[in-house]
């Protein structure tokens, strides 16, 4: 059970690796150069790759949220909590990679665009709600706290969208075909193989960072078991 | 009928503490008569600039001053003991929330409905309109609405007061910006069918907000 567990672990970190240098691989080799905005549009790819997974990141919080709501289990916390983390990152570089793409197309590094919003927005979310776990201190109370707040936080994530996209809008709508970018199926498929990546990369670390709280819970069990059983008292 | 009457209980019992102590609205005006200062100040608020900004000037002064009232209301819940009170008391959770939530409501109207006039005749902007109104109502619903539920949060927390504002703002987003466009196109002399859309999605956004803090307030309170 255990060595299965071990094997699929390992089995996910390789296809992962993968996936990701395939993807890389069709960025740059496979996909065309896109006529209007040259090279740069390929940081695209990873830009729609990265804020998928962030959106989806704090969708499995909101669930675990309500997991943890109805079943009151740790493990259903320590996903949700482990699933903000990643999240975090894949947001984080989502704005990196939305303003490196504005610079040189829009001649700003920053534009009040929608999705890039959203996602600043989301950033902003989720920070506060890392700083909410940390000035809880009774574990059980952070979790119940903070999975009504992941709950809350999601819910207004589609109505932030809407008020955002209706106040203003330039992003290139691509998937709709709405103009901005000639896009063509090469680019459609490094476009779904990018997705597929960085969803499997998601879940390599999100895997790791659940085993890593996992350790850090049986290490604080193994502590109080050696503090009740052997300092400060005798040996029972 | 029980239920709406031990909500009006929640309600009168929180006017009846402001009433003595006062604490809750002086605040809220006396913040937002300096937020009202500083914003002239800072943006030179005279004539059309005035006008352009107003929209957003008077909702930065109500969402900043809520996250005042707001965080007083639950950490006096809390220090008086009051909180335990409700909840050892037959009655269900969602209706101390709606209580919490109808009182905060009250107060946040009563400071808006000195801040609306004192806004009118020092910016000379028209914002005693029937639709400004209407607009005011349904931003301040869902503020409340998700500020009561939130706050209840924060007083648990390390932080307190500082940790709302934190939680507040970002999921107030929506709500905030259709009250910021629906109050601009009133100002410029819009009807209210031309800012229908806003209207809807303050409203959708109201309807949510409540179910869910209905639905999970009760898991924030239990011990």
């Amino acid at each position: 059970m255990n060595k299965d567990r071990e094997l699929f672990g390992l089995l996910l970190i390789i296809l992962s690796t993968v996936a990701v240098l395939a993807a890389l691989g069709m960025v740059f080799l496979y996909a065309p150069r896109e006529t209007t905005m040259g090279d740069v549009q390929r940081i695209f790819y990873f830009h729609v790759a990265s804020a998928w997974v962030g959106f989806f990141a704090f969708f499995v919080t909101f669930l675990s949220g309500i997991g943890y709501l109805a079943r009151a289990e740790r493990r259903w916390d320590i996903l949700a909590l482990s699933s903000v983390e990643v999240g975090l990152a894949f947001i984080t570089m989502t704005v990196i990679t939305g303003s490196l793409w504005a610079r040189p197309v829009w001649g700003t590094y920053w534009t009040w665009e929608p999705r890039l919003t959203i996602s600043a927005v989301q950033l902003l979310i989720y920070v506060a709600y890392g700083m909410l776990r940390s000035a809880l201190e009774n574990p059980e109370k952070k979790a119940r706290l903070s999975a009504v707040y992941g709950i809350v936080a999601f819910v207004t994530v589609p109505l932030s969208w809407f008020a955002i996209r209706w106040w203003r809008t330039i992003h290139p709508d691509i998937l709709t075909g709405g103009g901005g970018m000639a896009f063509t199926p090469r680019m459609g498929y490094t476009l779904l193989v990018s997705l597929a990546a960085f969803t499997l990369l998601y879940v390599t670390i999100l895997r790791q960072r659940i085993r890593l709280e996992r350790s850090a819970d049986a290490l604080a069990r193994l502590r109080a078991h050696l503090e009740t059983n052997y300092i400060g008292g005798s040996h029972v | 009928m029980r239920f709406i009457r031990t909500v009006w209980a929640i309600v009168v019992k929180d006017m009846a503490a402001e009433f003595h102590t006062r604490e809750m609205i002086s605040a809220m005006l006396v913040f937002s008569v300096l937020a009202l200062l500083i914003f002239s100040f800072a943006l030179d608020l005279r004539g059309a600039v005035a006008q352009a900004a107003a929209p957003g000037v008077l909702w930065a002064t109500v969402a900043f001053a809520g996250t005042l009232g707001l965080s007083r209301s639950l950490t006096r819940e809390q220090q008086t003991g009051c909180i335990d009170g409700l909840l050892l008391a037959p009655v269900d959770r969602s209706a101390i929330f709606l209580g919490k939530a109808l009182g905060n409501l009250a107060f946040m109207a009563v400071v808006e409905a000195i801040l609306l006039p004192l806004f009118s005749a020092l910016f000379d902007v028209p914002l005693l309109r029937p639709g400004v109104l209407l607009v005011t109502a349904l931003g301040t619903v869902g503020y409340a609405a998700v500020g009561t539920l939130l706050a209840t949060i924060a007083v648990n927390t390390r932080a307190r007061e500082v940790m709302l504002p934190i939680l507040l703002l970002p999921l107030a987003i929506p709500s905030l910006i259709a009250a910021v466009q629906a109050t601009g196109g009133l100002v410029e002399g819009g009807t209210l069918a031309e800012v229908g859309g806003w209207m809807r999605l303050l409203v959708v956004y109201d309807l949510v907000i409540v179910a869910v803090s209905v639905l999970t307030f009760g898991y924030l309170v239990e011990e």
